[in-house]
Formats: structure tokens, sequence, C-alpha cells
């Protein structure tokens, strides 16, 4: 199955090692997978922060580059919901553009429902002798709900041990600009997400959506916490020959 | 005594600053919204048809909205029809004016009050001492914060904020037939404010209710509570004024069924409230006014989007779940209405003209909890994210925005973008300077890659696989 990737602009920038591990594991899982170099960003961050005309613009490039493919994998709740809740709303119904994004939208998956809705598989084959947490995210649990999928691809994974993260449903606090427009309240509830976190004992936070893992991290770094953060991805693409997914590039 | 929140000065982010500080909010807040939710959950848990119920106070609400003109009309006929007087008012100075006027009438200048967003959203209190007329909280709560010379920080629980300690001191300064050894147990406290509002009860020949629902095909009234201070307002004075909301309506008697299942359980975490008292024009002798008050919201109707807002029941379970409400408590927000559903009536019904209002569609996370547990599916997030796009900008963001989005408009723009940050990587200083440094002083920044994914695979590609 030929797929392309929206990586996203913050993987892409900030995050490359998740994009590895998304195209290994895709690889490894027989697909063949596509970069479209013309793909930037979704336009979450203009539109929720009230910059509604770039937001489409971007919502339109993003149609554009990705009008040919059969599917489109995401590795990120905020922005698969970004696309799939809010493009429709972006448009006139019934416009052309509207037309567009309807026929885009529904090949548009995150990746742990592409695993499991497209590809239909569970266990990944990954190797991860580690104790891990699960941060569900809220685009990911309240938006797309996605419910117990990334928890099932989890548990199938060979020497990791999970374990149950307090208040796991509840915002870290990130939500975009949020977190340098109202930095008192997002600092609060990311140190109490922190706390939580710490509470569970377990050497790594994974999430499906690297920007609250980049303000969980980024918290938890700041207290030397000694607790990594790892994109959902970069757990399900290690396999007993390739232990972190940094290896492959 | 001021409990109006109206030109209130800074901003939701300044604001919630200094709630967050406060330790002994925080823990108030979080002990009094945990438990209240976790009721919510529980008997809301319990409901096989929650889903349909939900959908079915969604489209009542939806309908009358699409036709409030008519069922209005209907209900102004009905209530005269049974013997009350009906009053319009445009805004709060209107409504004001007319509740006085008719309280004059009476000659007297003390009046009991049921619990009422709607008179608290106008200030009618301040109001009506202007024209030397005491307005008593009978609430408890309420009572609380108007005895504190307090705001009200929570639509269901207005003194959320205080615990019983602080609320034994407020009786004791301020309530004058205090007991002099009053303790700070629940039931004291509560005995106490019970022997106080009785003499005000017995006395008062003019009491001011708002009410939780008006059906229009009857022309009755609707009013939840649990402390039946309501009941005795409403039936012992000589005078009942009531204002109201004109979204307060619904078209039948038949529609209630679904909304006195959906209030109690979202609201107090009841499976039925104490008491609801339910009244239809003039009753046995009583005079009997209401004040329909639209103060913004057929500007809110006008508006496709907004216009979800004024489905709202004012159950307050949006606030109990809100992690930012949590935190920030409700003072933060600067209106009798806080919370997500704050966030979002505040800013349409008195607009965003003053740097406080034009925070709140951005004083929140978008997490969407609250969305999940409104009873009427208001989706708060889309509204916000409705409200930001027409909330003044700051003119550096808007150019920060704007470079931003030029860059994200072309992939080879981009890709320069991420080479130069991957070359300068090492010059990133752990904190950041401007408005950047709000993520710095709490957070580390993720190191920049050497280089970004898509350079790697353009060497992957072109290379063949490694």
């Amino acid at each position: 199955m030929r797929v392309a990737l929206f990586l996203t602009c913050v993987n892409d920038t900030l995050f490359p090692g998740t994009g590895k591990a998304v195209v290994s594991l895709l690889r490894r899982l027989g697909c063949e997978v596509d970069f479209p170099a013309a793909q930037t960003c979704c336009g979450q961050m203009h539109v929720n922060t009230g910059y509604r005309e770039e937001g489409v613009r971007l919502a339109r490039h993003f149609t554009e580059v990705f009008a040919g493919y059969e599917a489109v994998v995401v590795p990120s709740g905020s922005c698969a919901a970004m696309i799939r809740e809010q493009y429709l709303r972006l448009v006139r119904p019934g416009s052309r553009g509207a037309a567009d994004i309807a026929e885009v939208v529904p090949r548009v998956h995150e990746l742990t429902e592409f695993l499991l809705d497209v590809l239909k598989v569970e266990d990944v084959g990954a190797y991860f002798p580690h104790r891990v947490t699960y941060h569900p995210t809220c685009h990911s649990l309240r938006g797309l709900r996605l419910g117990d999928r990334p928890v099932r691809l989890l548990s199938r994974v060979r020497g990791l041990e999970l374990v149950e993260l307090p208040a796991a449903e509840e915002c870290c606090g990130f939500g975009g600009t949020f977190s340098v427009k109202n930095p008192a309240v997002s600092a609060a509830m990311g140190a109490d997400k922190a706390r939580n976190v710490l509470a569970t004992g377990a050497e790594v936070l994974c999430a499906a959506d690297n920007s609250c893992l980049m303000h969980i991290g980024g918290t938890l770094g700041r207290q030397r916490a000694g607790v990594r953060v790892m994109h959902l991805a970069e757990i399900l693409a290690s396999t007993e020959t390739l232990a972190s997914t940094e290896a492959v590039g | 005594m001021s409990t109006t929140f109206l030109g209130m000065p800074g901003n939701f982010p300044k604001n919630a600053e200094k709630a967050v500080q406060n330790s002994q909010l925080r823990y108030n807040l979080r002990k009094a919204t945990h438990t209240i939710r976790g009721r919510r959950a529980s008997v809301v848990g319990e409901l096989p048809d929650w889903q349909e119920l939900r959908a079915a106070g969604k489209a009542i609400k939806d309908e009358t909205l699409r036709h409030l003109d008519r069922y209005l009309i209907q209900l102004e006929e009905a209530v005269t029809a049974a013997g009350g007087h009906v009053h319009w008012a445009r805004d709060a100075a209107e409504a004001n004016r007319i509740v006085a006027d008719l309280v004059r009438a009476t000659g007297e200048t003390e009046v009991v009050k049921v619990k009422s967003m709607a008179t608290q959203e106008i200030g009618l209190n301040e109001a009506l001492a202007a024209q030397g007329i005491t307005a008593y909280e009978t609430d408890l709560a309420e009572l609380i914060v108007q005895l504190g010379d307090d705001f009200p920080s929570h639509i269901l629980v207005p003194a959320i904020h205080r615990n019983r300690a602080e609320i034994r001191e407020i009786f004791l300064d301020r309530m004058g037939d205090a007991p002099a050894g009053l303790t700070d147990e629940p039931a004291a406290l509560a005995e106490a404010a019970r022997l106080h509002l009785r003499e005000r009860f017995l006395k008062s020949k003019v009491a001011i209710s708002g009410a939780n629902f008006m059906v229009a095909e009857t022309g009755t009234l609707v009013v939840l509570e649990s402390e039946g201070n309501g009941r005795m307002c409403l039936s012992l004075p000589r005078t009942l004024i009531s204002v109201v909301g004109i979204e307060k309506v619904v078209p039948t008697w038949r529609d209630l069924e679904v909304f006195l299942q959906l209030l109690p359980r979202n609201s107090t975490g009841e499976r039925m409230n104490p008491y609801t008292s339910m009244w239809t024009g003039s009753v046995e002798g009583q005079e009997f006014h209401l004040v329909l008050l639209d103060n913004g919201r057929t500007d809110v109707l006008a508006d496709e989007v907004g216009r979800q807002a004024l489905r709202c029941i004012r159950c307050s379970a949006c606030l109990n779940v809100c992690p930012v409400y949590e935190r920030a408590g409700g003072h933060a927000y600067g209106s009798v209405y806080p919370g997500p559903i704050g966030a979002i009536l505040t800013p349409q019904l008195r607009g965003m003209g003053s740097d406080l209002d034009a925070s709140l569609p951005y004083a929140s996370s978008l997490c969407g909890a609250c969305f999940e547990a409104c009873p009427v599916a208001i989706d708060i997030p889309e509204v916000l994210v409705h409200l930001r796009a027409k909330a003044p900008h700051h003119p550096a963001e808007r150019a920060g925005m704007r470079v931003a989005g030029w860059v994200f408009r072309d992939g080879k723009r981009l890709a320069r973008v991420q080479r130069l940050a991957s070359r300068l990587r090492r010059l990133v200083p752990r904190r950041l300077p401007g408005p950047l440094s709000a993520w710095t002083d709490t957070r580390d920044v993720p190191d920049i890659p050497a280089e970004p994914f898509r350079d790697w695979w353009e060497r992957e590609e072109r290379h063949g696989r490694a």
C-alpha cells in the first residue's frame, strides 16, 4: 500500500526522529511511504489563535499537496483532528474548496487509526523493554476518539511494561499558543501532569502527539526529573535489532 | 457593596497568574470541583439514554431559538391571561429601571432575592441600592458572597472559593445576629444562616427571582433549587418580580421532562433537586411581574456559530470539568459567568472592547472536556475559536503570524527556515527573549536537530534506502 506521510511542521522541524520512526514502522509493515516535499503545516496554530485567513490558505495548501494519495498518515492527534474536524468549517458549504476538502479528509488517518483500522495490525513486532506510561492527549481522546487504540498497540510491544497514568484524561496545559498566552495556568497544568507522570515510576512518557510531549517533557526536563518522553511511533518502531529509532537516520 | 464585574480591570492571564499562586484557593477549588465532578459522573453514567437526552435538550433549545419571537409572544399571552404582567427590557439599564419602579410602587424599601444569574448579570442589587432599596440574597452561597462584599466565582456555587473557616469569619463579622459561639461546622453555619434568613422571609413583601425555564404554552415559570429559600421567596411575599433572559423559554410543558432530568444531574450531581417551584401568572392574589431580558442576547442569536451559547441551562458542568477554571478560579474571568461557558458568553454579551473581555476567548487550552460534559452539547471549543477570529489581535502577534503564514505557504521556504534554525541551533539560549520567555520560564526548549526530517528524507531517497 502506498501512503503519504504528513509529518507536521513541528515534527519535521524539531522531531525528525519521529518521522524516521514512522517511515521505518510503515515500511516494516509493507507500506510504500512517500513524503511530499511541498508539505508544510496544517494551519492549526493560525486557526486556533484567531488567524483564520492564514489558516484557510494552509488548509488549501494541504489539500493540494495531498489530493492524489490513497492514504495520508499523520503522527499527531491534534493535527489530524484539525484536518478532520475543522477544515470543513473554514470554507463555505457547497464551495469548490469544500468539495476538495471533503475529498481528501476521509483518507487522512492518525497513525494509530491507520495501523489498526486500515492495516489491521495490533502487534507491529516491536520490542521495547522499558516501563512506560501513556498520556492520551485531548485531541486524540475527545477529538478523534482514538479510544484504546494506542494502548492496544503498546500492550503488544514485547518487553514493555505499561503503567496507568493517574488523571490521564486531563489536559497537560499545552494548548498551542495557550502555553505562552496563559503561561501561569499552562505551567500549573503542566506541573500537575508531570507530578502524575512521576507518580507512575515510569522511565518513559509516551503520547501520540509531540506538541504535548514538548510541553510535558520541557517541564520534566526543567525539573531534572529523569523521565524521557517518546512519541508512540518511536516505541513501535523499536525492535530487538533496532533499539533506538535514532539509529535509523 | 459591589458585586458586579462591569468595568473590571486586568485581563484573564494576569488575573489567573495571581490565582494560580494562591494555594488555599487552589485547594478549595480542586476539592470542590472534583467532588461535584465525581457526583455528576456517577448520576449521568447511570442513565442509559444520556446521549439521547442530550440530543433532545439540544434539539428543543435550537427549535426554540429558531422561532424565539413566536415563543416569546406566546409566553407573554399566556402569562398575561393568567393575571401576570410582562415587561420587555432591551438592556441592563432598562431592566433595572423597570424593577426599581415596580418595587417603589409597592412602597417597600427591602426585597428578598432568589439566586439568579440574570439579576447578577445586570447588577440589579447595586441599581436598587442606588434607589434606596436593599436587596437581600437568600441563597446560602449568595449570602456569603453578599456579606463578604465579594464576587461570585461559580454559577452553581458562587462562594466555591471560600472554605468554612473563612465563611465563619464572614458571618461573625457581618451578619449581626450570628451566634457568639459559632463554629465552622457546616451544620452550625447553615443554622446561623437559616435563623438570619427566616426573619427576612417573614418580613419581606417583595421578592425578586430569575427562572430556569419558562413554558411558552402555559406561561409557567420554573425554578430549581436545593435549599428551600427559593420556595419561601416565591410564595410568601405579596409581589413577585422575575427577571429572566429571553433564551430561557421552552415551547411546551412536555419539554420540561427532558430538562428536569438534565439540569440536576449535571448541576449538583443529584438525580433530582430538592425543590422545584412552578407558578403560572398571579397565584393566590400575589402580584406577578415578568421582566424579559435581552441585554445582548439577540446579538448572540444573530451569530450562526456563537448562538449555540444560548442553549446554556446554567448547570456549570463545564466549570467543574475545566482544568483552566480549576486553576484560575472564577474571579479571573471578570464576569458572573466564569469558566468555559463564560469564556464564550461574556465576550458575546458584552463585546470584546475591554482588555479583559478580549482575553476570554483565549482562556482555554481547547481540551474539549467542556463540550463532552455539556448537557445541551454546546461545542464550546468551536465557539472559542470562532471568537478568537473576531478578537482584536496585538500588532506584533499579527506580524509574527503573517510571517509564519508566509513561510508555511511554501515547502521550499519552510525548508530554508528549518535549515537556518539547524545551523544556528547552538546559539539558542536556555531562556528565550520577549513573549517566548513565557515558555522558558517553566519549560526547557527542545533541542533543534542537526537537520530537519525533510533533508534526511531527500538524502535517503537520492541514495536509495539505507
